[in-house]
């Protein structure tokens, strides 16, 4: 099988403003970032003959193809799993482009996640012969299961809840340098996180994302085609999905020594003939500060344990860390779009347009959620 | 809000072993006929062996404690805050672990690797619950 390696590149990004109370649907955030995107590749929406659409409850492929009209899709995606499943999608579009199914695919999330209403506990279910051993006893939420999590690691490695804080206050940073982010100009210290209430010990409410209204889309295509278009492709080195069968078990213990994300981590960088060394920006999706710890071990970034110390020393900060984290604020700050926005934000980063710009960035690693089924991706310029 | 009930177990073909078992108050456990590895969440295949002989044994019921969070912001009206969840591996095999809650237990005395004990509560005609309550240490040698 011939590796995807830089035969696929993201040609064109869009995003909507992301609010508390857009009192817009979901269909039209979405429809703002798509076309957003197809404008800034400079293609016309009659190009469009692919879409890796959002998770099938929401705005799916078909809602996006009748609302513009398409008439040649030939492939069409809506990946699971959440901020799992991002990246995973992408490398979805991809394999339709190698089947010959489509040349120019519009990927793209969209979430009403700040305004509706939803059944509390009813989005988040495991497999229903499990559920049994899990809901009864008040596993209704993302955050008993990160929160379970990481008191594993706290016991085992010695991590503190001052460590999680620590990844919530560089993203409160970045935030502040976007001034599209949801927590722009809105400062954090580690003393706020630690005041902050409690939601699942060890984890507090600015453990976790910021939940909004807003969509962000994407174009790929291949490279050779990428170049005729407007603006500088970003190429894609590597695409890849991992799960683990633990996580079928109930919850993720972080001290297994292989997960679903140093699986991802040895596809990845297997595909791309690159270390985490060679790695200029990380984009980690951050639905709980734990997790992104745990994706820095995982991912090779440090080792096992020893992910508390490291966030600890600002390596992670722009613009002095040595790999800076999230530079658009991540789901934490910026606002959750199940990290949709990290893809757009690496894109940023690698054109040089960001505004909290890594000086020379010229690779990006897309980790999507962890502690579920993931997925990511290597960018470079 | 409206009162929701706490969502109840529905026995699947693979789990209703485990919850008669739960009827009985003994703990039951799904174990492969041929290789004898305890499997749990139940499941149609022995997950070390790949058998499809699927039988059931009684387990000892004691464990220690894995994990555990306290939930402190209500997401289910059915639910009151705070509540602990624990996740408690079985003296039984490395790694078999059931989640669940302990009782009469202050969350700020639960700690990781706290020997722990099944009990049962009759909570509706055809259902009854397991949970976990703090032990004195099991001196017999098998933790």
């Amino acid at each position: 099988m011939e590796s995807i390696k830089d035969r696929y590149a993201i040609v064109g990004i869009g995003q909507s403003p992301v609010t508390l109370r857009s009192g817009r649907s979901e269909l039209s955030l979405a429809l703002e970032a798509v076309t957003a995107a197809i404008e800034d590749a400079g293609l016309h929406t009659k190009d469009i003959d692919g879409i890796m659409g959002d998770h099938p409850i929401r705005v799916d492929a078909m809602a996006i193809a009748g609302a513009l009209g398409l008439r040649r899709v030939g492939f069409f995606i809506e990946p699971e799993f959440a901020g799992g499943g991002v990246p995973g999608g992408i490398m979805h579009a991809l394999a339709g482009i190698a089947a010959g199914r489509a040349e120019h695919v519009v990927c793209y999330k969209s979430l009403n996640g700040a305004s509706k209403v939803t059944v509390p506990g009813m989005a988040f279910d495991l497999a229903p012969h499990e559920n049994g051993f899990t809901r009864p006893f008040g596993l209704l939420d993302p955050a008993a299961y990160a929160g379970l999590a990481a008191r594993r690691h706290m016991h085992e490695y010695g991590t503190t809840s001052r460590h999680f804080g620590a990844i919530a206050v560089t993203c409160r940073r970045h935030a502040n340098r976007n001034s599209h982010a949801i927590m722009h100009d809105r400062p954090l210290t580690l003393e706020d996180h630690q005041q902050s209430e409690l939601l699942a010990d060890p984890l507090r409410i600015l453990d976790r994302c910021v939940d909004v209204d807003g969509a962000a889309a994407c174009i790929v295509t291949t490279a050779e085609r990428a170049r005729d278009l407007r603006q500088r492709p970003v190429y894609i080195m590597a695409a890849g999905q991992a799960l683990s069968p633990c996580l079928a078990r109930g919850t993720k213990d972080p001290t297994l020594p292989e997960n679903e994300t140093s699986l991802l981590s040895r596809q990845l960088f297997s595909m791309a003939g690159l270390t985490p060394s060679d790695i200029d920006v990380l984009q980690i999706c951050d639905d709980f500060t734990c997790y992104v710890l745990m994706a820095l071990e995982d991912l090779g970034f440090c080792r096992k344990g020893e992910g508390g110390g490291f966030v600890e020393g600002g390596h992670l900060d722009w613009p002095d860390g040595k790999i800076p984290l999230n530079t658009s604020g991540g789901n934490l700050s910026e606002g959750n779009l199940e990290g949709f926005n990290h893809i757009v934000e690496g894109v940023r980063q690698l054109r040089g347009a960001a505004q909290a710009q890594v000086g020379g960035a010229e690779t990006v690693l897309v980790c999507g959620a962890t502690g579920t089924a993931t997925s990511g991706l290597i960018l470079r310029r | 809000m409206p009162y929701l009930p706490i969502p109840l177990p529905l026995p699947y073909p693979e789990s209703e072993g485990f919850w008669e078992g739960c009827r009985r108050h003994e703990l039951t456990i799904q174990a492969c006929e041929d290789c004898g590895a305890y499997c749990h969440p139940p499941s149609p295949l022995c997950p070390a062996c790949r058998s499809w002989k699927r039988g059931w044994s009684r387990v000892s019921g004691r464990g220690t404690v894995a994990g555990f969070t306290i939930v402190t912001r209500a997401i289910f009206p059915g639910m009151p805050v705070p509540y602990n969840i624990v996740r408690v591996e079985l003296q039984e095999q490395q790694g078999l672990c059931l989640l669940g809650n302990l009782i009469d237990c202050p969350p700020e005395t639960i700690e990781i690797g706290m020997p722990v004990t099944v009990v049962f509560e009759d909570v509706e005609p055809y259902i009854t619950m397991y949970y976990f309550r703090r032990t004195e240490p099991d001196n017999s040698g098998e933790t």
